[in-house]
């Protein structure tokens, strides 16, 4: 092993902790989603992106090369939502 | 979330404790938390390194090896989390970032440290020379364990934690300012517990 590695660690969320936070954002249920991770080209539902909500904000990560998907942190009334680590979000996702 | 604050439980007044160290709106903790917004990376130590970049090319980088040779401090601080807890007397094994950055010549004027994962930090130059910030790789007499940014982090106490970056692999210098990892999303660009500049516009 010469590379840096990620995890696991104990207590990772997944992306159903912040259903109810992308629920108010988005105004519908995006869990299904399906995401594509914009470093590595990861697809796989919002459910299942590791989650991190003990840092400042909600910082949602890909399952697969653990890069950075989404970050929503909250001020007072103002939300900021950075999806820039997403090549694609897809609602309702593509049928398979 | 909890039904019944923080502020309830009195642990703003820990006893004991001179409330001149603790900043406006923090508590005092015995313990340490842990907050990441990502997995633990694990580097091996053979292949970790840390490095100055500058105009996007590496200009000094040290192995683990080299790093353990450099003059290192014992570093007593007290740490405070822009989540709100405070911790005391904290005790640190630590090089100065004056003897990394002595190495190299450059004019910057501010740095970005860069983590495994992705995460950075900005801060002036000012605020991590002149003996106030560290590579510390030390934590109680312990190595630093990869939960609290373990093999090696920075130690910037006199500002939030959020900028004593865990897993850090390097300065990159700059002359003009560009914001970090949560500094992006609203988080105050300097970060003074003590001004509580918790966010942008505080």
């Amino acid at each position: 092993m010469t590379q840096t590695s990620y995890g696991p660690d104990d207590g990772t969320l997944d992306g159903n902790a912040i259903g109810g936070l992308l629920r108010e954002l988005f105004g519908t249920e995006m869990t299904t989603a399906s995401g594509t991770c914009a470093t590595c080209g990861y697809t796989a539902q919002v459910a299942q992106a590791l989650v991190y909500l003990d840092a400042p904000g909600a910082v949602m990560r890909c399952r697969a090369c653990a890069a950075v998907l989404a970050v929503i942190v909250r001020r007072q009334a103002t939300a900021c939502v950075d999806l820039e680590g997403l090549a694609a979000l897809d609602y309702p996702p593509p049928s398979s | 979330m909890s039904p019944v604050s923080r502020g309830f439980h009195g642990r703003h007044r820990a006893r004991g404790v001179d409330p001149g160290r603790v900043p406006p709106g923090q508590y005092v903790t015995t313990d340490f938390p842990v907050l990441s917004a990502g997995p633990t990376p694990r580097t091996p130590l053979e292949s970790w390194t840390f490095s100055i970049r500058q105009a996007g090319e590496t200009a000094k980088s040290w192995s683990w090896q080299q790093i353990r040779e450099l003059p290192s401090e014992a570093v007593t601080a007290d740490i405070h989390c822009v989540t709100k807890w405070t911790k005391l007397d904290t005790s640190w094994q630590a090089v100065s970032l004056d003897v990394l950055l002595g190495q190299v010549q450059h004019q910057a004027r501010y740095v970005r440290a860069f983590c495994d994962g992705g995460y950075t930090a900005n801060l002036p130059l000012a605020d991590v020379t002149g003996g106030r910030a560290w590579l510390a790789y030390g934590y109680d007499g312990a190595p630093l364990q990869p939960e609290h940014g373990g093999p090696a982090r920075l130690l910037v106490p006199h500002l939030y934690f959020w900028k004593s970056a865990k897993w850090v692999r390097g300065l990159e210098l700059l002359a003009a300012d560009e914001p970090g990892f949560w500094e992006r999303y609203g988080y105050h660009n300097y970060g003074d517990p003590w001004r509580e500049q918790r966010y942008s516009g505080d």
